[in-house]
């Protein structure tokens, strides 16, 4: 398969961080805003932890893509592979 | 709930990614193989995260916190003894011939080592049980979206009837689910599975941790529970020591050795996805590697509940202050259902009186369910909490996504291409399995309906199911292992086993229940301690009379010449080639780290 899942993942996780962290840092200074989760501010922190977890997703992603391409142009394809056997 | 514009990005975001993926994989769904099976071009851990995010539904989710509520941290048996074992098991003993087989379904794979009428009869109760298990999951779904009020904003701000709610969610999901499996297939599932797993941990991790730090910590949460709800093991000895009510032997073979192993090991909901795996070593690290994440997995979901029930339960109470000299007085109102509850836990309500529901010694029933989400709104503020809600809806349609590719797939190849049309093209088998999907989501859609209007339809197809699956495992353990094992045999002993489960479930009845839904329909001749125990005692007959049967109908018939079978029974299979030069990289030592770590884990939380 030639989508790597971890770019479209990378991506999602990405974006909704970098939401939620936007997010986080425009509501911290709202009193009581943050009552709910004692006091921390969730969006803020966990929105980092998903920006940085989406970001290696996607570097993971990118890096094995490349490596795909780099070894789709050594050896053929394997179903190319299969219809030049069945012309001969 | 007050969702704001946040909320909402973050799940529309969610959807248009799963259709994006869909859309992403259209262009390589080019043959049936690439529809039905991901082109078996999957890497392990991708298929791995699929295989426990396949089990990991919303009904899971919920039930697993409600479990969590209800009996504390023994719950955490159904993924100690439940599952780990069978998922080692699956992955290092039965893989080799579901994958070396090259059948396409598990019911194609009890064809080749049977015969035509035992597949027949395993694809068709399959096939039923895959529609219906995704109309309930669409009608949980709903129904949950309804409780917690999750479109009434929107609705509202559209000028539509709330009473439309019901069916819009219906509509939204099918439609969601029906779009990205007719597009991408089981790789659209697959791959969903994964983003799913993610999704939980995402959801569900901060939730814990908030619920801890709430609490006072590990410490904090043993003070404020009953004893016996934070041990796993404590008085599984006997029945009435322990707060589900089971004991060992029931726990260990009805629950570990025949329901475990029979969901893990035979249920194509979950092994169509390690059959989607690229080759046979990967294959068979499909289920370890899933058994990693699933040992840690009772953190998530279960402890969700067990805090639910350890924070104080609200009561209407005045706060007076004084501003500016003069005195105020805020009183907070808290529901009656809310205050007759348990930490936050509501109790039930009736829906005609709107009065709290009392059981026969005259406390309130409680509506365990609502645990895990009461936990989610209790806690997220707005923005992390579009992201909680995101990981329930998720799992809510990946647990139909799975159910339906599992539905077209044993549709297309086991009935359809064996009985009804035999020899088409490929092409015309990749357009059945595309219709076949939208078939299963109307069909899906209408069980969800039905279950509006029969309220015990849920409950009963759920015992049917439990009457079919329970003797599963025999089967392919006997196929598996056993080289005499004839199709009639096979046949004969599911038959069999199937009875006896309905048998056993007429002739008992758990104490305090009425005869019914619940048992004893025939007659009582057996009360059992807890509903549990009932279910894991009907198992074991119904995998001891299948095994049983199974193995004197095969000695009276006559058995499959011996080189037809190999590759399908494990004597007469030579041993997978070792690929790996160091022995730590094979799959059998990871199975046992596996082991090691499970043990390890019930000793702590014993």
């Amino acid at each position: 398969m030639s989508l790597d899942l971890r770019i479209p993942m990378g991506l999602l996780f990405t974006l909704v961080g970098a939401i939620l962290t936007v997010f986080g840092i425009s509501t911290n200074s709202t009193p009581g805003f943050y009552d709910q989760s004692l006091g921390i501010n969730a969006n803020l922190w966990w929105g980092l932890v998903q920006l940085v977890f989406g970001l290696a997703m996607l570097y993971l992603g990118r890096r094995g893509q490349k490596q795909m391409e780099k070894q789709g142009l050594l050896p053929p394809d394997p179903h190319d592979e299969g219809d030049v056997r069945r012309g001969h | 709930m007050n969702l704001t514009r946040v909320d909402w990005l973050i799940m529309v975001l969610y959807f248009v990614f799963v259709l994006g993926i869909g859309f992403a994989l259209k262009r390589f769904m080019k043959t049936s193989k690439d529809f039905f099976q991901a082109g078996r071009a999957l890497p392990a851990w991708i298929c791995g995260l699929a295989f426990i995010s396949a089990n990991l539904g919303a009904q899971e989710v919920i039930g697993m916190g409600a479990s969590g509520a209800k009996y504390g941290l023994e719950t955490a048996h159904f993924y100690g003894i439940g599952a780990i074992p069978a998922m080692v098991f699956v992955g290092i003993f039965m893989m080799p011939f579901y994958y070396g087989s090259k059948a396409r379904s598990v019911p194609e794979f009890l064809r080749l080592r049977f015969d035509e009428k035992t597949r027949a009869l395993n694809a068709c109760s399959f096939a039923v049980m895959t529609v219906f298990s995704s109309g309930i999951s669409m009608y949980a779904m709903a129904r949950l979206i309804q409780t917690l009020h999750v479109f009434d904003g929107l609705f509202r701000a559209l000028g539509w009837a709330p009473e439309g709610i019901f069916t819009f969610s219906i509509c939204l999901s099918a439609l969601i689910v029906l779009l990205y499996i007719f597009l991408g297939g089981l790789t659209s599932a697959i791959y969903n599975e994964v983003l799913q797993f993610f999704l939980i941990i995402a959801g569900f991790l901060p939730l814990v941790l908030l619920g801890l730090r709430n609490i006072g910590g590990w410490s904090g949460l043993k003070a404020s529970v009953p004893v016996q709800y934070m041990h796993e093991w404590r008085g599984v000895a006997h029945a009435s020591t322990n707060p589900m009510g089971i004991e060992i032997i029931g726990l260990g073979m009805g629950l570990g050795f025949v329901l475990g192993s029979g969901y893990w090991c035979t249920d194509f909901l979950v092994i169509q996805t390690a059959m989607a795996s690229k080759n046979m070593v990967s294959a068979r690290r499909v289920p370890l590697i899933a058994a990693i994440p699933k040992m840690f997995f009772p953190f998530l979901v279960i402890l969700p509940g067990l805090l639910a029930i350890g924070l104080p339960t609200p009561h209407t109470h005045t706060v007076e202050s004084t501003v500016n000299g003069a005195i105020v007085r805020e009183t907070t109102v808290v529901r009656p259902e809310v205050e007759a509850g348990r930490g936050i836990v509501p109790a039930k309500v009736n829906p005609r009186t709107g009065e709290v529901m009392l059981d026969a010694s005259g406390q309130p029933l409680l509506d365990y369910d609502l645990a895990t989400p009461n936990m989610l709104l209790h806690f997220f503020p707005t923005g992390i909490l579009g992201l909680g809600l995101t990981a329930l809806l998720a799992s809510f349609m990946s647990g139909m996504a799975g159910n339906v590719t599992a539905f077209n797939t044993v549709f297309t190849y086991d009935l359809y291409q064996s009985y009804i049309h035999k020899g088409g093209s490929d092409r015309h088998y990749l357009a059945v399995g595309r219709w076949a999907t939208v078939g299963g989501i109307l069909f899906s859609i209408a069980t969800a309906y039905a279950a509006i209007s029969f309220n015990d339809i849920m409950d009963t197809l759920q015992l049917v199911f439990s009457f079919v699956n329970a003797p599963l495992f025999a089967t392919f353990l006997l196929g598996m292992f056993w080289k005499r094992a004839t199709g009639h045999g096979a046949f004969a002993g599911l038959i069999a086993g199937t009875a006896a489960a309905m048998v056993h479930h007429g002739l008992t009845l758990p104490i305090e229940a009425h005869p019914g839904i619940h048992g004893g329909w025939i007659a009582v001749i057996h009360h059992y301690p807890s509903d549990m125990a009932q279910n894991f005692w009907g198992a074991i007959f119904a995998f001891s009379t299948n095994f049983i049967v199974a193995v004197i109908v095969s000695l009276c018939t006559k058995p499959r010449p011996e080189a037809e079978l190999v590759g399908l029974v494990h004597s007469l299979t030579p041993k997978p080639p070792r690929a790996h030069s160091v022995w730590w990289k094979s799959p059998e030592a990871l199975a046992v780290a596996i082991l090691v770590v499970a043990v390890g884990l019930n000793i702590f939380f014993a």
